[in-house]
């Protein structure tokens, strides 16, 4: 039986781990908005970056570049794992590992070399546990302030299209965080290279007109390319961060409520307790004054 | 001039611009071009530079843009640049205060750094916007 005292201390640390899960909700919140702002805004680029994509890779047809058409194998994949820098976030960045977990073992089972790049500390510290040898390459998103992700977006895409070009992996499959709406984040894994075309994507109406191209078709592409897939990076990168914000918001409300209810069970058992302790003190008066 | 043609401007960031206007003139990597309604299906790719957007005869906006692609179809031209900023608004001291920023950046950084090559394109970008707010 805990003491008055013990249980007075438990309640008072209990309600300032609450302060702190509320306050960390609000961040959550008001950090969410920006973030979804920021998705929202990239997205016209992205959709137009597709639709002109789909439009020169099918007058292209099956060849083009390498970066379209792919190397002609798949021996190596290139994993890259896409999670948050901090945790707190519910189960956010466990559930893109476990995806990311699952396409690895698949991989390997099937007799493929399997290299796993990281973006995002925590997707680092649960892979390096067991997969520690498969890592290559680690990108750090900790200094980036705001949703400011164009540069990051930008390296990693170069350094992907460089590390193709010079043979180092096949295929690459961009493992992130969907983000659906503020209560699922779907765990997605998606090919970056080669870089497939958007399926659906509207077909532009000519009117029986013939494109001009300037410099030609190949070169559009070869352009167009690595930017698209710096495209597909940056728009996962803010899906993700939208994502993180909206999961730790989540989280951070259950441990909020989960908070209350424990200190509502412990302000009945100090009550308890203290009641027993004033009925057995009057006892012990009683019955010393019947005694005497 | 009569008819107006769809002109839209988006950045990674943001969509610049959306709008009827009546002329474009853009910098492609094979020279300046101009965008009238009605223009038969063209697309390219740009180079850094200003894309000047008329009415009439009267340049309305200038945009610096930073590489990118134009795409002309019967719906309009759309031009999807990196990096874009409006030239009407944007201020020459500040322009200077952001390059000083990425020079201080790029010596900090080392020379096997992947990062060294976009930032020295960010240099010229906003070199190319001070050049182009002097005049």
């Amino acid at each position: 039986m805990p003491s008055l005292k013990d249980l007075k201390n438990r309640i008072s640390s209990v309600k300032s781990t609450q302060k702190i899960t509320k306050a960390m909700q609000l961040v959550a919140a008001a950090k969410l908005k920006r973030a979804q702002d920021a998705a929202t805004a990239a997205r016209p680029y992205a959709e137009r970056m597709a639709a002109v994509l789909a439009n020169l890779a099918a007058s292209a047809g099956g060849g083009g570049p390498k970066l379209l058409a792919g190397t002609g194998k798949s021996d190596v994949h290139l994993v890259v794992v896409m999670t948050a820098e901090r945790g707190l976030a519910g189960g956010f960045n466990s559930y893109v590992v476990k995806l990311a977990r699952q396409k690895i073992t698949a991989l390997q089972a099937e007799g493929k070399t399997v290299k796993v790049l990281t973006i995002g500390k925590k997707g680092r510290e649960q892979l390096a546990r067991d997969l520690g040898s498969l890592l290559i390459g680690h990108v750090n998103l900790s200094d980036i302030k705001g949703n400011d992700f164009a540069e990051s977006a930008m390296s990693v895409g170069l350094m992907l299209t460089k590390s193709y070009e010079a043979g180092e992996f096949d295929v690459a499959t961009l493992i992130y965080s969907q983000f659906k709406n503020v209560i699922s984040q779907v765990p997605t894994a998606q090919q970056l290279i080669p870089a497939k075309a958007p399926e659906g994507a509207p077909k532009i109406d000519l009117g029986g007109a013939i494109y001009t191209y300037e410099p030609d078709e190949a070169a559009l592409l070869e352009a167009l390319l690595p930017r698209y897939i710096n495209t597909q990076i940056l728009s996962a990168l803010l899906e993700s961060s939208a994502g993180e914000q909206a999961s730790r918001m989540t989280a951070m409300d259950n441990a909020t409520r989960n908070a209350k209810d424990l200190i509502k069970a412990l302000n009945l058992k100090y009550n308890r307790a203290r009641q027993a302790q004033i009925t057995k003190e009057l006892i012990e008066i009683i019955s010393g004054a019947e005694a005497l | 001039m009569a008819d107006k043609l769809h002109f839209s401007l988006v950045s990674p960031s943001r969509e610049l611009f959306s709008g009827e206007v009546d002329h474009v003139i853009a910098p492609g990597t094979e020279g300046e071009f101009g965008v009238l309604a009605h223009h038969a299906p063209f697309m390219t790719t740009l180079k850094n530079g200003i894309v000047r957007v008329l009415e009439g005869d009267t340049v309305k906006m200038r945009i610096y843009v930073r590489g990118g692609f134009a795409d002309v179809t019967p719906a309009g031209l759309t031009i999807l640049a990196e990096e874009a900023r409006n030239l009407t608004d944007a201020k020459a001291e500040d322009v200077d205060a952001e390059i000083e920023a990425a020079r201080l950046k790029l010596l900090a950084l080392d020379a096997a750094d992947t990062k060294q090559f976009a930032l020295q394109e960010q240099i010229a970008y906003l070199e190319g916007i001070r050049a182009a707010l002097a005049n």
